[in-house]
Formats: C-alpha cells, structure tokens, sequence
C-alpha cells in the first residue's frame, strides 16, 4: 500500500535505524530518506525503508488516521487497518 | 443532497464540524460546474480504501463520479511479467516476491499455482529481507520486484548497497505519472481532474506533474489520506474544475513539495530507466516500465536467466478470465457492479481478476466495504456512516488479508 506507516526513532546505527511502531520494534533502512534521522525523531516507514522524517509540528496529524484504524484490532474485514498492521509486524523478523 | 449529507456526523471524522462544512463546499462546487456527472479520478489502492472504509462516497455530490485509476501496483502486473515468475519458478529458481503478487493470474497459472507444484516461493516484506535470504542460500535467488515508485525507491537503495552475487531483481516496477497521461487521453474516461497520491509524491514532488497539467489542460491535486485530507483535496479540484484552471496544486503540504526527495529519485534513476510497456488491462505506457539500467544488467534476472514463456502455452487460460473487466475498471471505464463476475465467481478467496487479489484492487475494496453509495437507498445505512444491507451479506465471504501464509503483507 502507499500508505506506509510512521513510527518513532529509537536508535540509529549507521544507515540502519531501530524504529518503535506501538510497540513493534523493527529494524529500518536509511539510505532512501533526505534528512539526518536521529533518536526521537518520527519517520514515515514504506517496505522497510524511511522515505521521509516527519517534521516535529505534524507528527500529531500524521499518526491521527493510524490511531484512528488502530484503535480498533481488525477483525479481518478491514482491509485498511489489515494492511496497516501487516506493515507493522511485516518487517518485525527483519534482521538486514 | 442534505439526505448524503446527513451522515457525516456519523463518520468517524476527527472533526465532524470540518467535514461537513467541506462536504457542503463540494456539493455547491460541483454544482456550479454547469456539467454532469463531473469525473474525478484518483490512482491509489490507499485513497480508495480510505474512501471506502470512512463512507466518503456518501458524502459525495450525485453527480460527482470518484473513480479508482490504475492505482494499484499488483492489479496492473502484467500477464507476462507474471507469466516470467511463473517460468523461472517452475525452472527451479528461487523466487522471493510480496505476499499480494502470490495469486494474481498469469496466463494459465499464478506464482501460487506454481508453488503447490513444488516451485520455491518467498514472501518478503521487503527487498532487505530478500537479501538476506539470498546470503542464506548457495543458489541464486531471484526478487521479484513490483509497486510503483515509492517500493522501486528501496528496491534501487538496495542494489546501490551491493547485495550478494547470487541475488538477482526481475523487475515489474512501475511509474505512475506516465499512465495518467494515457488515461487522460482514453475517449471513454472523461476524466476532468486528477487526485495524485500523497506519499508517492512525497518522492517524486508534486512538480512531476506540471508537465502533464500542461499537455492535458487537467488539474492535478495532490491528497492525503486522512478523510478531511481527501474531502479537501476534492474540493480544491472541484473548484478548479470549476473555474478552467488546469493546475497543479498541493493540498498535502505536511509530506510533499515540490522537488521531492531528491536523494530517492538520485538512486532511482541512477539503477532504472524507464520503458514503454504493457499494463495489465489498461494500455502499453510509454515509460511506464522501470527496468535495471545496463550498468547492472549483471543484478537482472531477465539477462541470467532464459526464460522462457512458451512452456506455459500447453495450459489452457482460465476460462472465466476472458469475462473479467479489471482493465476496464481501472481505466475508469467501468465499475466492479457491471462485472459479471463480481461477488460471485470472483470473490476475495477466490479472484478470478487482480483487482480482486490486492487490497489496494478495486473490486477487493469494494467487496470488502461495500463499494458505491448508489447500492443503498438514498437515506439509508450508506447515509448513517454504517455499513450497507449488501455488505453485511458480502463481507460473510470474509477478507483473506489476515489470514496466514504470507497474504497479509501487500505488495506495494
């Protein structure tokens, strides 16, 4: 999906980073993204790789829809909130 | 329209006040072009399911048609790029692809089809985790790359990092802004505006798309994905639509500008070129196909493999997919309810199209949310935000999407 996900910076390694989706952890590929990404900071995560850090002043609009679809554990019908969680623990085994 | 407009408190906007005022704006808008129906399209599997999934589309004016284009990455795979998966499968080569290219249809059989044969068949969530298969194995796996610019991006960042010498990419890669340019040409879409896709254009830029609003005289907005985010954007392109004033315009500042993300597009260009090929369903695009740059031909599956795709002409083609009308649905031509098919011989767990494999087809959205408002009666469940009579009955097929075995990842 073109959605991607947004997640929360916890360490960052080279041009690797460790980025926390509530609460998953998953290893997340720099190379792509055009800012210095450091701890705390917010990316925007597509098929592993940051494609964009998210500016301080929009984080808050930007992880609303995803709380919105989160809120609720989809029960298999919700193809939205299905993909959002597929791309949250997609990469949860990704050890690259 | 106020019996549309009655349900908007009942959706699940953040801001209720704001969404009425914004549908409001667009049923007098679009009311003041003294046309009908006026044709918006928008080209991603993620704006249809927003739409879907939040009931926009019963916020809409009648006479305004929202119309999912080629947006999704698997739908528009072609036959014969999967058809090469396929054979390269059934050659016994590795194969490591995302979960939603799994079933869609090749000429007689599916990458799915293939691996209840025996072929070997990886699910990956992304190209890094291809890699590190390959630095597993002893023989040469092949990366079945599909989605449009946002997934070519790490596709590309991943070959720059030099992976293993028995890994190897066949690309199906894509690149929208070219096949809006086919569509907008098509006689039968009467497309009179364009919704461009937030995060592919946070790549790309929004820039990208001045040179076609020039050409074709069509404006351009680029949305969001929140439901305000896109009733806005609709707006915005209505009003444009309204005043002739073809134009690109920007109405998701917070993750796109103009230029983009250069240091992506440097690395995407630099590992592909662009080649005129065939969408599934829809049109050979000029430049709608990524393909590896010559410099690492070495990487290409298509230079170290012979593939070979008369060993699949002993098998019939499915019979039913001569009656599936996806191209014609991405093209904006027709609807998933003029399908024959839809619902019945082709459902979720059982698609006889693309657009019923992915969760960004349009026919799996809409079997899954219930598709059009025009399915219920003008006051009815459609209008309260809730879930329509029809879709009650068809969501008890119940989605695959969470189910095991590599069909929750999406290939993008």
């Amino acid at each position: 999906m073109c959605l991607g996900v947004p997640g929360k910076v916890v360490s960052v390694d080279g041009s690797i980073a460790v980025v926390d989706f509530w609460g998953v952890r998953k290893q997340i590929h720099l190379d792509v993204v055009d800012q210095p990404v450091a701890p705390g900071d917010y990316i925007l995560n597509h098929v592993g790789y940051a494609i964009r850090r998210i500016p301080s002043e929009e984080i808050a609009a930007t992880l609303a829809l995803y709380e919105e679809l989160l809120r609720h554990p989809p029960e298999g019908d919700d193809l939205m909130a299905a993909d959002i969680q597929s791309e949250i623990h997609g990469a949860a085994d990704d050890q690259s | 329209m106020t019996s549309h407009n009655g349900g908007v408190a009942e959706l699940k906007f953040r801001d209720p006040g704001r969404a009425r005022s914004l549908a409001d704006a667009l049923t007098r808008v679009v009311g003041e072009i003294e046309r009908s129906p006026v044709s918006i399209m928008h080209v991603c599997g993620s704006h249809e399911q927003a739409i879907a999934r939040f009931g926009l589309r019963a916020t809409l004016p009648r006479s305004l048609n929202v119309i999912m284009g080629p947006g999704c990455p698997v739908c528009i795979t072609d036959v014969p790029e999967v058809d090469e998966g396929v054979v390269l499968a059934r050659q016994g080569v590795r194969i490591a692809t995302y979960g939603d290219m799994l079933k869609v249809p090749g000429t007689s059989l599916s990458l799915a089809d293939a691996q209840a044969e025996g072929a070997r068949i990886d699910v990956v969530y992304s190209v890094a985790h291809a890699i590190e298969l390959a630095k597993q194995v002893d023989e040469p796996l092949v990366f079945f790359a599909t989605g449009f610019e946002t997934t070519a991006v790490a596709t590309s960042a991943a070959i720059l990092r030099h992976p293993p010498s028995n890994f190897y990419v066949l690309s199906a890669h894509k690149y929208i802004p070219p096949v809006m340019e086919i569509v907008a040409e098509m006689p039968d879409t009467r497309v009179e505006g364009f919704l461009a896709a937030g995060h592919a254009a946070t790549i790309t830029g929004w820039g990208v798309f001045e040179p076609f609003v020039a050409r074709h005289r069509l404006p351009v907005v680029v949305a969001g994905f929140e439901p305000l985010d896109i009733l806005a954007a609709l707006v915005r392109l209505a009003e444009l639509i309204r005043d002739g004033r073809p134009a690109v315009e920007n109405m998701f500042p917070r993750c796109v500008t103009k230029e983009g993300n250069l240091r992506a597009q440097e690395q995407l260009w630099r590992v592909f070129r662009p080649i005129g090929g065939r969408w599934r369903g829809i049109a050979h695009v000029p430049n709608g196909n990524l393909r590896l740059r010559d410099e690492f031909s070495h990487l290409d599956a298509r230079k170290r493999f012979d593939i070979d795709l008369h060993t699949l002409w002993d098998f019939a083609p499915a019979g039913l997919a001569q009656e599936c009308i996806c191209g014609d649905i991405m093209a904006g031509i027709k609807s998933p309810h003029d399908c024959a098919l839809f619902g019945k011989a082709c459902v979720p767990h059982s698609p006889v199209g693309a657009c019923m494999v992915s969760s960004e087809g349009t026919c799996k959205i809409w079997h899954q949310y219930g598709g059009h408002p025009d399915l219920a009666v003008d006051s009815g469940p459609w209008a309260a935000g809730g879930r329509t009579d029809h879709e009650s009955q068809i969501t008890n097929h119940k989605s695959q999407v969470s189910e095991g075995g590599g069909r929750g990842y999406c290939a993008r």
